[in-house]
């Protein structure tokens, strides 16, 4: 049921997993496998720079500790050899110091151990969704009938105008960016708020409610979903 | 190698000594024998023979003067003290060495050393300026025993007490390593004796023993960390397997087991999030974090933290006031001081009021000059009693009242350890009614840069 959205996506992700431990691996591999995704795996720094040399995954989920070469080496490699694949680091040193390390080395994203799977397959979706071409940068968006004009900071709902806070209008512009996508809590928080703890209440939630009052409330079909035991998705109606 | 060092020097400065010395007077004497002869030739320049003559008998005839002879070709004596001239031919440098017969007052004959300078004068004279330097002879060998004996004594001293001092700082030095070896052999609380007396050795040892000092601390602290943390993850892992297990114990329909699963699932995550809660105050307290240090804007950060936490604020039908002094930088880790007043803010909204109506929080940032900087977050809730005031700090301690409100013991105490990895101070006080937390950071605000040049 929480993984519907990628499923809905059709065309088939490759993913390639390096990650040493078998348990761990065999885990991430099999969800991925059962959410439709392509998964090829490798169990160290060798194996993974070469497979991924090979340039036929559409994202790679990388651990940062791994036999042979880590995981900030193989992508420096990957990344002095000009390959652009996105990268997700899975770690778990999860201080700002080292996520920092991890996105200086070339990564994408960074995930830290231990993670719900619904976080890492959002995360994927994410990635493989922003690598796809024919992204250029835009200055409108559109969902449904929600319009947002990153020029003007004006966000329209069929021909209504509304009004939304900055911050409000930061978070509405991350969903519009991922429309279609899930977006975890976790995920709101980095990219909005730029906070890599988790607070203890859901203060998230409060946010998007309130968000959700503004641009659904007195409208007839809903835009912003509540995807259970993951996070929240904007689209439009099928 | 250092003995040979001490006594080439001190032999160079026992040399300098005598040359100073011994050396001055051998210099000064024949200075005046020179200046002696000089002023005699002169004489005769000045005048006649008779003159010459009359000034050495004049001279000669003090008994401590110098050693005058005048004597014509003849060999004939013109004047002076010496009876005779002394048959022995004059050295390179023009000095005559020669011993002579002195009388002293008794009457007897001593024989003297003494040595003299010979000059030939017009009119076949020839005029002898001597000094005795018996006198001078028995002060240089007093002397040079004296230096001798110096240069014997400084030998002996030398090696003795070279002995004694290097087999001290080896005895010392075995002290140093017999202690890390003891330590390495688990006598952690073994120390390095220190002798008193404050030399370098001394100082060593009590660096090494303050590094011991801190290492030992560490480690207790990471110690009470891991059993605490055993402790306190013991009970609610005890909680999940059981459930697991009570529903695996009768037959179930799918939804009951998917329920059950779920259940179990966001009890894991909450062991994980208490798991990093107390990993964190453990790196917090470690001062593991000090590498995160930076400049940071607290203002901006408080501003932040304050509006995430707003739309909750006004969900609780509470009043927030938000007074932050703005430009306020602090040397500091970002991501534990937003989550310090995130975690304030969050027991602020989930203690204020209790009674109807009027529920208001507070957070307010301000510097206090020199001093720093506060951060001051207050509610009007029933507040903490004072006997529990340092108990709210400790790990997992949830006071009776707030059982039935959500959350895992840890906030407090994150804030608690955050607040001394910044050398700053927690307080918590009473807000008339409610509950007041005051974190004094110390010293390290500073206003933003740019704001200093525009005033």
């Amino acid at each position: 049921m929480q993984h519907q959205s990628i499923q809905a996506m059709g065309n088939d992700v490759r993913v390639l997993v390096v990650e040493d431990d078998v348990e761990a691996a065999a885990y991430i591999v099999k969800g991925l496998r059962e959410s439709g995704h392509v998964v090829d795996h490798a169990a160290d720094g060798d194996d993974g720079l070469n497979l991924a040399m090979s340039g036929q995954f559409d994202v790679l989920v990388i651990d940062r500790m791994l036999p042979k070469q880590d995981g900030l080496s193989v992508v420096s490699s990957l990344r002095d050899e000009g390959r652009t694949t996105p990268v997700l680091f899975l770690s778990a040193l999860g201080d700002v110091e080292d996520r920092v390390s991890g996105l200086r080395a070339g990564g994408d994203d960074y995930l830290t151990k231990p993670f719900a799977f619904a976080e890492l397959l959002a995360r994927i979706e994410v990635l493989v969704r922003r690598a796809s071409p024919g992204e250029a940068q835009q200055t409108k968006m559109q969902v449904g009938g929600l319009e947002m004009d990153l020029l003007s900071r004006k966000v329209m709902r069929d021909g209504q105008d509304i009004d939304l806070q900055p911050r409000e209008f930061r978070l509405l512009e991350y969903l519009m960016k991922h429309a279609g996508q899930v977006v975890t809590r976790t995920m709101l928080l980095e990219n909005v708020w730029e906070y890599h703890f988790d607070p203890q209440t859901n203060v998230i939630d409060v946010h998007v409610s309130r968000l959700r009052a503004k641009i659904d409330k007195n409208f007839e079909t809903p835009l912003l979903h509540t995807v259970r035991g993951a996070g929240y998705t904007l689209r439009g109606p099928e | 190698m250092y003995l040979a060092l001490f006594l080439a020097s001190s032999s160079a400065l026992l040399g300098y000594l005598y040359w100073n010395t011994a050396g001055f007077l051998t210099r000064q004497s024949e200075a005046t024998v020179q200046a002696e002869t000089i002023a005699l030739v002169n004489q005769l320049d000045d005048g006649c023979r008779a003159a010459l003559v009359l000034a050495v008998i004049t001279k000669a005839r003090d008994p401590r003067q110098n050693l005058y002879l005048l004597e014509d070709t003849n060999g004939e004596k013109l004047g002076g003290n010496l009876d005779a001239w002394p048959d022995v031919a004059a050295a390179e440098d023009g000095w005559i060495s020669f011993e002579y017969g002195r009388r002293t007052v008794e009457g007897e004959v001593e024989i003297h050393e003494a040595q003299a300078v010979a000059t030939r004068l017009p009119d076949n004279m020839r005029l002898l300026v001597g000094q005795d330097i018996e006198e001078r002879r028995r002060l240089e060998a007093q002397i040079t025993n004296a230096l001798a004996w110096a240069v014997g004594a400084m030998i002996v001293l030398g090696i003795v007490g070279g002995a004694i001092i290097s087999r001290n700082v080896v005895a010392r030095i075995d002290d140093i390593n017999r202690t890390a070896k003891d330590i390495m052999g688990g006598e952690l609380s073994r120390r390095i004796p220190v002798s008193g007396a404050g030399d370098e050795i001394d100082q060593l040892a009590e660096n090494l023993n303050d590094m011991l000092d801190q290492i030992e601390r560490l480690m207790s602290g990471m110690r009470q960390v891991t059993d605490n943390i055993a402790h306190d993850l013991r009970s609610p892992l005890n909680r999940l397997r059981n459930r697991l297990e009570v529903t695996l114990m009768k037959p179930a329909s799918q939804e009951e087991y998917a329920e059950a699963l779920e259940r179990s699932i966001s009890e894991a995550d909450e062991l994980l999030g208490t798991f990093n809660a107390l990993l964190l105050i453990a790196r917090a307290e470690a001062g593991a974090a000090r590498d995160g240090m930076a400049w940071v804007d607290l203002s901006a950060l408080a501003q932040d933290a304050a509006e995430l936490y707003e739309p909750v604020a006004d969900e609780a039908g509470l009043t927030f006031d938000v007074d932050i002094e703005p430009a306020l930088e602090y040397r500091g880790h970002r991501e534990l001081l937003a989550q310090t007043i995130a975690n304030l803010l969050d027991n602020a909204i989930k203690h204020a009021g209790g009674d109807a109506g009027g529920s208001t929080i507070r957070l307010s940032v301000k510097s206090r000059g020199m001093l720093g900087a506060e951060v001051i977050v207050a509610d009007n809730g029933p507040g903490v009693a004072i006997d529990d005031r340092e108990r709210v700090l400790g790990r997992f301690v949830r006071l009776e009242q707030s059982r039935n409100t959500p959350g895992s013991g840890l906030g407090l105490s994150l804030v608690s350890a955050v607040t001394r990895l910044h050398g700053g101070d927690l307080r918590l006080e009473d807000n008339r009614p409610g509950l007041r937390v005051v974190i004094s950071l110390a010293r390290r605000a500073r206003r933003r840069p740019s704001d200093i040049a525009a005033e």
